[in-house]
């Protein structure tokens, strides 16, 4: 599986705004047919490296790699050209617009010519259905409209209009983040899916159980700087849990609440412990 | 429970049948032009019942009301694929008055042909949807604010350049001028159907209709008016042209209050400096009445035409009614306040997962 040239690779990035250093130096490298999961705490500049990847921001020194040719982006436009996809937490939908009407956005299929040139709803339609089928999303009318669909669905069809549209880097921000435990194992399954498809899927999560569940390889964050990339083969789900946890600093605050709070460190270390 | 042992596969069928009828049903209820069409119906029969005697059901009562649903009509079909997209025109009333005294003082004033001057008229009024839509876009101000300032500019200007031109408010006599005779066959005529006269600003509103409802509908830039009204952000991040979009439909507010001020010179044959006054709000009123949400995304032409038609027919019915038109304000304000809370309430079920 990592083996070759890398979808995505990132070399030596960093960025920053005014004078905070967001990202120092952070390497990672996504292949085809992986999921590969960004970790770290609140701040550890996951979101500014994926907003990087996706054009949003330029980094101020580093590299990007396509397949081994350098790219830059200058707008998410060209991130999107380039086959790279990401689905952003709550901008992936519009909910009042059906849900091919938000498959298409941007890319509707016309049929007729010159002036008379129409948006084909019957054939857009018909792709939306036949595409959400093929990820696993049975949905009965593909005109109703998006906000009426769960949180998970509406992921599932942003992941599926990734994948229609040729994307083979799929970013996911935090797509399980407001899931129920049965919609979160929805979303998951999709993200398999587009794996079994060939394509490196980028999964930032803070949940420790659906990283490991999905995840081939973890890059850790921290404070800005990368903390190292695991493969799975090479790892535990508790140093995972321990990682996601915040490792060391965990380890010190549950020696600090020893003192006054024994019951709650307890229960710190068996969630370090992962048990 | 026996039958259905027996015959899964039909109970399950029969299950389905029962499943779509219920998606159809709710698909037509969740249209947003629905509340106001059966609004509509119901102000007509009232109507006919407390006026129908008077007036309000012969041909020449419906061509009143129609006639007054017309020009309004035309304005709230395109200030409502703006609202559409996520953003209002204030200034519309005021684009009327200044295009209607363009028109007036270059056929009038400086003998121009009528049809040219419509022409140069058109062509301000496109450059003040354009400016209007420049800013909005560049400020990243809401286009109330924006527009409520260009409303209030336009009309000052007009007020102020007609009387430094003429020296008066109001400008006549269109009707000498050349082209006039050729201008009112197209706009100010009367046609023939059914027996009585219509205006034919009438077949220009239902014309317009059909030609922005298939825009919405059935095109690509339709689809991303909705994206934009939307979630602009999104829309933006597909790939969507979020600036054309605004600032064309800004440009086709403004062609449609020149279409208004064409219509008004041509039939009142001159131009006043006050013309168009409160239109914005009118506009709106039918807009929202028509289902349209304020804050983008969902709508429809259809529903603001029809919104339109209830405008005309309150206000011409009440007079048919015998009701002192003095009341007619009370009535559109209570009109839109009832049209606000379905609305809210039509968008809650729209949106609710199931």
């Amino acid at each position: 599986m990592s083996e070759g040239t890398p979808l995505i690779e990132v070399t030596n990035i960093s960025k920053s705004f005014g004078n905070v250093r967001a990202l120092q130096d952070v390497s990672m490298a996504v292949y085809a047919g992986e999921v590969h999961c960004l970790l770290g705490d609140n701040g550890a500049g996951k979101s500014t490296l994926i907003k990087i990847l996706s054009g949003v921001h330029q980094p101020d020194q580093g590299e990007i790699r396509i397949e081994g040719r350098p790219v830059r982006f200058g707008s998410p436009r060209d991130a999107l050209d380039a086959g790279i996809a990401t689905a952003y937490q709550d901008l992936a939908m519009i909910p009042l617009m059906s849900i091919s009407r938000n498959f298409f956005l941007g890319a509707e299929p016309t049929k007729g010519w010159g002036p008379f040139r129409m948006f084909d709803t019957a054939r857009a339609d018909e792709i939306t259905r036949i595409e959400l089928n093929r990820m696993g999303i049975a949905v009965r009318d593909t005109s109703q409209p998006v906000g009426t669909l769960s949180g998970g669905e509406r992921q599932s069809v942003a992941i599926a209009r990734a994948v229609y549209f040729g994307a083979r880097i799929l970013i996911l921000d935090e797509p399980t983040a407001a899931l129920g435990v049965k919609e979160a194992g929805v979303v998951l399954r999709y993200i398999a899916r587009a794996r079994e498809q060939g394509l490196g899927v980028i999964f930032i999560t803070h949940n420790v159980h659906h990283a490991w569940a999905i995840g081939d390889r973890f890059t850790l964050l921290s404070h800005g700087r990368s903390e190292g990339t695991f493969r799975k083969e090479e790892t535990s789900r508790e140093q995972v849990i321990s990682l996601m946890a915040g490792g060391a600093a965990l380890e010190e605050l549950e020696h600090e609440l020893r003192h006054f709070a024994p019951s709650v460190a307890d229960e710190l270390a068996e969630a370090s412990d992962g048990t | 429970m026996a039958a259905t042992n027996a015959d899964p596969a039909r109970g399950e069928a029969r299950q389905d049948d029962r499943l779509e009828r219920t998606s159809v049903f709710r698909r037509i209820l969740l249209r947003p032009e629905v509340g106001a069409l059966l609004g509509a119906a119901a102000l007509w029969i009232y109507f006919a019942i407390v006026a129908g005697n008077r007036g309000f059901l012969s041909m020449r009562g419906t061509a009143s009301y129609l006639e007054v649903s017309a020009q309004l009509g035309i304005l709230a079909i395109a200030v409502a694929m703006l609202m559409i997209s996520g953003e209002f025109d204030l200034s519309i009333g005021s684009t009327i008055g200044a295009a209607g005294m363009i028109i007036a003082i270059l056929s009038v004033e400086y003998e121009l042909n009528l049809w040219l001057a419509m022409l140069v008229s058109l062509a301000a009024a496109l450059a003040i949807g354009f400016i209007n839509g420049v800013l909005v876009r560049w400020s990243r101000l809401p286009s109330f604010i924006i527009t409520l300032a260009t409303l209030f500019v336009i009309r000052g200007l007009t007020i102020a350049l007609t009387r430094l031109e003429t020296g008066r408010t109001n400008v006549g006599d269109v009707d000498e001028a050349a082209g006039y005779d050729s201008a009112k066959r197209i706009f100010d005529s009367d046609v023939a159907i059914f027996g009585g006269n219509f205006p034919i600003s009438i077949f220009w509103w239902l014309g317009l209709t059909f030609v922005a409802t298939w825009v919405l509908m059935r095109t690509p830039f339709g689809n991303w008016i909705f994206g934009s009204g939307g979630n602009e952000q999104a829309a933006h991040n597909v790939g969507v042209p979020v600036n054309r979009v605004k600032i064309t439909l800004f440009m086709t507010t403004a062609a449609a209050a020149w279409l208004v001020a064409v219509l008004q010179v041509i039939s009142t044959t001159g131009a006043d400096v006050l013309r168009g006054t409160q239109q914005e709000f009118f506009a709106i009123i039918a807009v929202v009445i028509g289902g349209t949400l304020l804050t983008g995304g969902y709508g429809s032409a259809i529903g603001a035409a029809i919104g339109a038609l209830i405008f005309g027919m309150v206000r011409q019915g009440i007079v048919f009614a015998g009701v002192d038109a003095d009341w007619f304000q009370v009535f559109l304000g209570g009109m839109v306040l009832v049209a606000v809370l379905i609305n809210r309430y039509v968008r809650a079920r729209a949106t609710r997962e199931r």
